[in-house]
């Protein structure tokens, strides 16, 4: 975005979220929200006509361990017509509920549904929050932090038992990070 | 009295292993006759974890692993990501990398629409169509080839530029290809564009208006076939965009037809794209002069102590970048792809998130066939245009 776009657009969104942290980042502008408000929030983002925001372009979640409120949820919103980009972070404790905005925008349900089975946030209101990308009986969150990357369990078929079974990760050599974090 | 007989509505399971599936798509279809009342696309059975491995890679360790996003459009899935370094370092590439990245993106789109046409006919049942595509991507790859040394899986993008310079006499050839595409793609027309079975099939199948495209986030072609004249290469330039004429076309009523229509149009484009940026090129370096963030020159390094030591620190512990976060998206074959980092200042993304265009798209699929025959699925996974690659990441 321009610097006068998003000039343009900062003063808009203070206005409308007044008591709100806007925060500019780069050519980015990010507003910080509750997970109480983001339902509303989002469906003014999309109908205000100064604001536009047609598009929900990403929802994904970032695992910050360290963090009093651990996750964080990030929407990607875009406007086509006025061609400007906003990002929306929402904290989140652990154990807290996000609310589903599937009633805002429809593809919202595999964003969430993802953001479930990867982090293990959970939508109030999600009609079907089930697993999507992983297997169907699969068993933790695999984005977080303490998920190891090599997994918790490994597949095999036993020719003996005549079927796959789920063993735990056994390697021959330790995870090995390569030049170190 | 009559007998009466109740019916009930059953489920057809399509795929995983099915050849108009795409890959590895499992429809579950609910039916009603032959009418589809629900379908639940389960995805995922390509699912190899690349945010994860994104987080525990160095940035040029990561760059392989966006070729084998969408197998099918494979340079183009590089670009978002090292646009993405690039605006975290803060950098930018040289005038004639950002041309040789468009004229490859463009190469790589006619690449996509072309397996597009090819996999969309041979699902509706047009064969010859697959026949006459490859014969054009195969000489696509093997441009791809003569530049990077792989026909498929280049990893020709690199942060701050391209890997290494045309060899001489690719642009000749890339001019060539260009001379002769119009014709072939003329022939396309030729078989499909009027061709009664191939309208009957297509017309009025799966109309998406433009409310509802924007409610299913649909992006690229998808959104430009219901009408709405969004592309990224023009409403948010980047590389070499701007210095390029190019037209965006659209569909009228967003069905599958109009986006058959828009696609190949869009090829049109890309060659006049591709044409342009071979005017415009000159001669120059195609990597960025930082030797800290990108490689230093082969004769260089054999003599200078200093381009040694830059390499090697590159090669082993690659680059830093600044704390930050970027969302970077750019106009791929299939519409926007988007690479989101989370930088903590390391060598490593914390975080890197990968918008995949056709995820939309295949998840559309289920209000989509909502009241379609069942021979109507086959055209509908066609037009959304999938590749698992992506989708599942």
């Amino acid at each position: 975005m321009t610097q006068a776009k998003l000039e343009k657009l900062e003063a808009v969104v203070s206005a409308k979220f007044s008591g709100h942290k806007v925060e500019r980042l780069g050519d980015a502008l990010i507003l910080h929200l509750v997970p109480e408000e983001v339902v509303e929030s989002l469906m003014l983002l999309r109908n205000d006509p100064d604001l536009d925001f047609k598009l929900m372009i990403d929802l994904t979640g970032v695992h910050y361990p360290e963090r009093e409120k651990p996750l964080e949820v990030v929407y990607q919103l875009l406007s086509v017509y006025k061609n400007h980009r906003l990002r929306i972070k929402v904290a989140l404790g652990e154990g807290e509920m996000m609310p589903s905005i599937t009633r805002v925008w429809k593809c919202a349900d595999w964003y969430e549904r993802e953001a479930y089975e990867m982090f293990g946030i959970l939508f109030r209101g999600h009609e079907d929050l089930r697993r999507l990308l992983t297997d169907y009986d699969f068993v933790g969150y695999p984005l977080r932090k303490d998920f190891p990357l090599n997994g918790m369990t490994e597949v095999r078929y036993d020719a003996e038992a005549g079927r796959i079974v789920q063993e735990p990760t056994d390697l021959a050599r330790e995870d090995r990070e390569t030049y170190g974090r | 009295m009559a007998e009466s007989t109740t019916f009930q509505n059953y489920t057809v399971n399509f795929g995983p292993q099915h050849p108009a599936a795409h890959g590895v798509l499992r429809l579950l279809l609910e039916l009603d006759g032959e009418v589809v009342e629900r379908a639940d696309p389960h995805i995922g059975f390509l699912h190899r974890g690349t945010e994860k491995l994104l987080e525990h890679k160095t940035y040029i360790q990561g760059l392989p692993y966006f070729d084998r996003l969408d197998y099918m459009s494979m340079i183009a899935q590089e670009h978002p990501w090292v646009l993405a370094v690039e605006k975290l370092l803060g950098i930018e590439a040289p005038e004639r990398a950002q041309y040789i990245r468009v004229i490859y993106a463009e190469l790589t789109r006619l690449l996509n629409h072309l397996l597009f046409l090819a996999s969309h006919g041979l699902d509706v049942g047009a064969m010859t169509m697959f026949l006459y595509a490859f014969r054009e991507r195969e000489e696509i790859m093997d441009i791809y080839e003569a530049a990077s040394g792989a026909r498929m899986h280049a990893a020709y993008f690199r942060p701050g530029g391209v890997s290494q310079d045309l060899p001489d006499g690719l642009e000749d050839r890339i001019r060539a290809f260009t001379d002769h595409l119009p014709a072939k793609i003329d022939e396309y027309e030729t078989l499909l564009t009027n061709n009664r079975i191939w309208k009957q099939r297509l017309v009025n199948v799966g109309i998406v208006n433009k409310e509802d495209a924007f409610s299913m986030g649909f992006v690229g072609p998808m959104l430009r076939g219901s009408g709405v004249a969004y592309d990224l290469r023009k409403a948010e330039p980047y590389d070499a965009y701007d210095k390029v004429e190019f037209d965006i076309p659209v569909g009228v009523t967003g069905d599958s037809y109009d986006r058959y229509l828009v696609r190949v149009e869009e090829m049109r484009e890309s060659n006049k794209i591709i044409r342009q940026c071979l005017d415009q090129m000159k001669p120059g370096p195609v990597r960025h002069e930082d030797f800290k963030v990108s490689t230093p020159y082969r004769g260089e390094m054999q003599e200078g102590m200093e381009s040694l030591i830059h390499h090697f620190k590159l090669y082993t512990e690659g680059l830093v970048t600044p704390p930050g976060e970027v969302y970077v998206g750019t106009e791929s074959p299939k519409g926007e792809l988007g690479v989101y980092i989370v930088s903590d200042g390391t060598n490593k993304p914390y975080r890197a998130r990968i918008r995949a265009a056709g995820y939309n798209h295949l998840q559309a699929l289920k209000y989509m066939a909502k009241g379609h025959m069942i021979a109507d699925v086959t055209t509908l996974v066609g037009s959304v245009d999938i590749v698992f690659g992506e989708i599942d990441r």
